[in-house]
């Protein structure tokens, strides 16, 4: 191919020339144009390699649908693979190079598979490479046929995500999509309009067209359609925006390129924009896509789309020849033909299959341009580039070779159903276009224009309007299109015929697979692997099916087609990552004392959706030893933990204390005012779910505690029992989390730290015991204070409004210092209440553990009530005798603590087979000064004092088996 | 995403809300009287149609009540929504 630049062009600014980089070489092109545009102005013809032979390729197509002109882009952290030339808009700078070729498109030196072509047909791969098996062969082809190599540092672009409520959404902005916008806004009701394009202009096929509409020059009328549009208050225009994606409900998925088309250092803002957009109705302009023509060669570079030339001359003046053979069997192409014919080609010449074309045919003559009639393309001539063209009758008599530097092709259009298909919508095979049409819809949208199959402009506009203003749509019949040669099954030349041009398959491929019986087009798509190349098959499927229909002599809708799925192009992950990236993808809530642990030198780390303290070294402490200290200190005199974090519900009304108890494991009726009692949850299949403390402080109504990480969850949970299940109790719930902060001040002197802020309640052990709460005042702050412990010391939790938890924490740091207050973290409260053996549920509990496994069976049995889960726990399953029960495990043989997860084996037992249980949490104890470990273990309860074996990772503990509180077992220092 | 008509709030976009699951299933009681089969019933079986399912949605970025949708499993059309304790004729289609 010879490409070359004429002096005309629509779009393109000759006044401000472009320099850019290809493969290494500089070249200039101009405003307006493509990387494509520019290439075949510049005379490039080889645009890189294809797929698996690595055959030289030159861009067949103007648009999106192009599967050659796959392009690296930028280099460094801007870098984008498989970008397609037909979509890059050129600007100053670029650096661009193909994808699939080593190491120039122009000499590959893996070409050498091409000669081989015949010994590498469809799945050969999988039916070689499988001993010893694929993997060992995977690198190395993968290598071989892959194609851009993605940006190896962080994406230096920002994304955004915007939702749109719009009354109408026109995709495609042709003649169709413009009349039938600028007919949606006049129509009454309609507030808002959008019309959306993918291309950087608006117009989609008049900007190559020639003839006049509605007596206006195409430009003309777009110019003035435009304007009109721009004029409304109504009407929203988005260029550069690909509806790639049509979901249910009218929810139509758009990417907008803000600053793609900008030098990357003059980008600013979001790279692209991800648009929701609901929709009342949608209009598809969406245009149709020409079909290439199956002969052999026809993937020489210098074979192009007769439209794509059409759009290259028209529209850039860039024009891929100068002896030119068009190859039709239907009248599209003629227009084609003129526009190469008038750009000034040396030779233009027609192929047409049908024996009597009608006035197209005749009009071409009369310009000068031959007009063959009755015959079809056979096969290209030349190696690197076309050099000529053999062409015959249908019957493959009267062979004939013309010369040509550029052959362009029509086998007829395929309507873009891809937006109808993926909205549910079904599709009809016509026989007069050869190509499936959109039929019956199941949303409320509608096709129009050459979507729709109507490809005459002024039909067309008229059936856009008729659906934009709701009337009676009316249907012309379609001119049908001519005959197709098709290859005999086992022509060997079918080998050399593509009919997917990136995925590299053939005809003969094609062929192949029917004769192993690949026949439903689900399993032809995936034995050859035709239509599932990034282009996703737009010019490869349906002739595909056509083959196939032809070879299997069954009709192609018998055949159908695959399914269409989002997105219709590819779209860049960063959109639909939007703003949620690094810190910003799941943020970490902060304790009102954040900034103050900061300032004691705190450790933070995310427990789930909270950033908390784990603990807070001192200069040449690590975490080990920190935690020992924090531990000592609270276990001697006292410390400060921000429990802010647990989960805070409010149950109130006449049914509350009905409610709780149909919830939580233990007696909830019972408890008295002013009493808090711990509470065990079980999910509905019985399976230990949460814990914490309940606090009654009313007659009506109830403080629930939850772990930290289930608040949200178990609210929605009390939410969905009292509106599905139980509807009749009269129960408020409100989880206020995050309205309270809770300050944990424990230790011997903790009694002493909190009287000194001063407080209205008696804290002395006789008016305030062990597991009860008040509420009263703490410095003058209204406080809810519970006397709970979870580090087995004299604890007192208190919470006060958010707004005040960090001038409490403050001032008990404060006060607390004479008595040798240290603050504490998450690590250090882990390991004083495994020291206590007090259960974390998640930790010691799996998705397997019944509460009678935790020794909560006895309680069970004296509650008559039903809960949530009751039943499930006694299912065969939870009556199994061997249960695995949580016990404690200590260490028998002087070495350090045992590793969570080590498997529990008997003591007799000498291989790693037969596991009883396992490790759940494990610590060396500060306040014992040896291991410490909590395990789940077959039989655990009957089994106190047995010496157990431990496995992990090869290596061999010796363990007993003990109970699970290590640390003041009476409990005497709770009750202090 | 579907656009689901919650009865308190008005057409809401699919990620307000939740999908519970099965719509109607019974929860047998009391508890000791409750065979095996009728608990696992409850528990683990649905039915899974193809057509009309009568689910329920929980509007959970918005006012935070559930209420029954008849969705249809093929097509995802929105045939009826209507509250809990209410039946599907006593609820508005939507």
């Amino acid at each position: 191919m010879s490409g070359w630049r004429t002096d005309s062009g629509l779009v393109v600014d000759r006044s401000k020339p472009i320099n850019f980089e290809w493969a290494g070489r500089r070249y200039q092109g101009f405003v307006g144009d493509t990387l494509a545009s520019a290439l075949i102005a510049n005379g490039v013809s080889i645009i890189g390699r294809s797929f698996k032979y690595h055959r030289p390729r030159g861009l067949i197509a103007a648009g999106l649908e192009e599967p050659n002109g796959i392009v690296q882009l930028e280099r460094g952290s801007h870098t984008l693979p498989n970008i397609k030339a037909t979509q890059v808009e050129l600007y100053e700078g670029l650096v661009a190079g193909p994808v699939n070729a080593r190491p120039s498109a122009e000499f590959d030196l893996l070409a050498i598979n091409s000669l081989f072509k015949r010994f590498i047909p469809a799945a050969f791969y999988y039916k070689t490479f499988f001993w010893p098996n694929w993997h060992a062969f995977e690198p190395s082809i993968r290598n071989a046929a892959g194609l851009g190599v993605a940006p190896a540092e962080p994406d230096p672009d920002c994304y955004e995500h915007r939702f749109a409520h719009v009354d109408v959404l026109v995709i495609g902005s042709g003649a169709a999509g413009l009349a039938a916008a600028e007919a949606a806004a006049a129509a009454p009701g309609n507030e808002r309009v959008m019309l959306v394009e993918a291309d950087c202009e608006f117009g989609g096929g008049l900007l190559a067209s020639a003839d006049e509409l509605e007596g206006s020059a195409p430009m003309a009328w777009r110019d003035a359609a435009l304007a009109r549009l721009r004029a409304l208050p109504n009407v929203e225009l988005l260029n550069r925006t690909m509806a790639f994606g049509f979901y249910d409900h009218n929810l139509v998925a758009l990417a907008e390129r803000l600053s793609d088309h900008l030098p990357p250092h003059q980008r600013k803002g979001p790279r692209q924009r991800l648009w929701k957009v609901r929709a009342g109705k949608v209009i598809l302009a969406t245009g149709a896509f020409e079909r290439p023509i199956p002969f052999a060669g026809n993937d020489l570079p210098g074979v192009m789309l007769a439209s794509a030339a059409q759009v290259y001359a028209r529209r850039y003046g860039a024009v891929p020849g100068q002896r030119i053979v068009v190859c039709t069997n239907n009248d599209s192409a003629y227009a084609a033909a003129r526009a190469l014919h008038a750009a000034g080609c040396a030779s233009v010449a027609i192929v047409d299959s049908r024996v009597s074309p009608g006035a197209p045919a005749l009009a071409a003559a009369e310009c000068g341009i031959r007009v063959v009639q009755g015959a079809v393309p056979i096969a290209a001539r030349g190696r690197r580039m076309v050099k000529g063209l053999d062409i015959a009758a249908l019957d493959g008599r009267h062979r004939q070779r013309l010369s040509c530097d550029a052959i362009l092709m029509s086998d007829g259009w395929n309507p873009a159903v891809h937006l109808h298909s993926q909205s549910g919508g079904s599709l009809d095979y016509d026989d007069a276009l050869q190509a499936f049409l959109p039929a019956t819809a199941v949303q409320n949208a509608v096709n129009v224009g050459a979507a729709a199959g109507i490809f005459d402009l002024t039909a067309a506009i008229a059936m856009a309007r008729d659906v934009a203003r709701g009337t009676a749509v009316r249907y012309p019949a379609p001119a049908p299109v001519g005959p197709t040669r098709r290859f005999a099954d086992g022509d060997p030349k079918a080998a050399s015929a593509w009919l997917d041009f990136q995925n590299d398959v053939t005809v003969g491929d094609v062929q192949l697979a029917a004769r192993e019986n690949f026949r439903s087009v689900e399993h032809l798509k995936r034995y050859t692997t035709l239509g599932m190349a990034s282009d996703q098959g737009k010019t490869s499927n349906i002739s595909g099916i056509q083959t196939l229909s032809a070879l299997l002599g069954k009709a192609a809708p018998a055949i159908g087609t695959t399914r269409f799925r989002p997105p219709f192009d590819p779209v860049t992950i960063g959109a639909f990552a939007g703003r949620a990236t690094g810190e910003d993808l799941s943020p970490l809530s902060e304790t009102p004392s954040h900034a103050a642990q900061l300032a004691l030198d705190a450790v933070m780390e995310p427990y789930g959706r909270w950033s908390r303290a784990a603990f807070f070294p001192r200069p040449g402490e690590d975490e080990h030893r920190a935690v020992a200290r924090e531990v000592m200190a609270v276990r001697q005199a006292a410390g400060l933990f921000d429990a802010s974090t647990l989960g805070k519900i409010e149950v109130k009304g006449p049914d509350a204390a009905e409610f709780l108890q149909r919830m939580y494991v233990g007696g909830i009726r019972t408890l008295k005012i002013g009493q808090c009692r711990y509470g065990l949850m079980l999910s509905e299949h019985g399976v230990v779910y949460d814990d914490g403390v309940i606090a009654r402080i009313g007659e009506c109504h109830y403080l629930v505690g939850t772990t930290s990480g289930h608040a949200s969850a178990i609210a929605e949970s009390f939410h969905e029992w009292l509106q599905c299940e139980w509807p009749h109790l009269r129960v408020a719930v409100e989880n206020v989390t995050t309205a309270w902060a809770v300050v944990n001040i424990a230790g011997p002197r903790a009694r002493d730290v909190l009287a000194a802020l001063g407080s209205d309640i008696d804290l002395s052990s006789e008016a305030f015991a062990h597991m009860q709460i008040r509420v009263g005042a703490i410095g003058g702050v209204p406080a809810r204070v519970q006397r709970v412990s979870y580090s087995g010391e004299l604890s007192y939790e208190v919470a006060v409004p958010w707004r005040y938890g960090a001038s409490l924490w403050e001032e008990l740091m404060r006060a607390g210092k004479p008595h040798g207050i240290t603050p504490f973290g998450v690590e250090a409260m882990m390991v004083m209440r495994l020291e206590k053996g007090f259960l974390h549920v998640g930790s010691d509990t799996d998705g397997t553990t019944y509460p009678q496994d935790l020794g909560f069976g006895a309680a069970i049995a004296k509650k008559p009530d039903d809960f949530v889960g009751r039943r499930s726990i006694v299912r065969p399953d939870g009556l199994r005798p061997d249960r695995r029960q949580l016990v404690g495990l200590e260490v028998i043989d002087g070495a350090g603590p045992l590793a969570v997860g080590a498997h529990v084996l008997p003591g007799e037992a000498v291989e790693a087979r037969g596991t009883q249980g396992w490790v759940t949490s494990s610590a060396q104890s500060p306040t014992l000064g040896r291991p410490v470990a909590l395990a789940l273990v077959e039989r655990g309860g009957e089994r106190m004092g047995e010496a157990v074996r431990i496995w992990d990772l090869g290596t061999w503990r010796a363990a007993k088996i003990a109970d699970v509180r290590f640390y003041d077992p009476s409990g005497e220092r709770l009750h202090a | 995403m579907l656009l689901i008509d919650c009865p308190y709030c008005g057409p809401r976009s699919e990620i307000e809300f939740r999908c519970g699951g099965e719509s109607h299933v019974q929860r047998p009681g009391p508890h000791d009287a409750a065979s095996d089969e009728q608990w696992a019933d409850y528990l683990f079986y649905r039915h899974n149609p193809k057509g009309e399912h009568r689910e329920r949605w929980l509007h959970m970025a918005g006012c935070g009540q559930w209420f029954n949708v008849a969705r249809d499993t093929v097509t995802h059309k929105i045939t009826a929504i209507y509250r809990m304790g209410e039946t599907i004729d006593a609820g508005a289609g939507s």
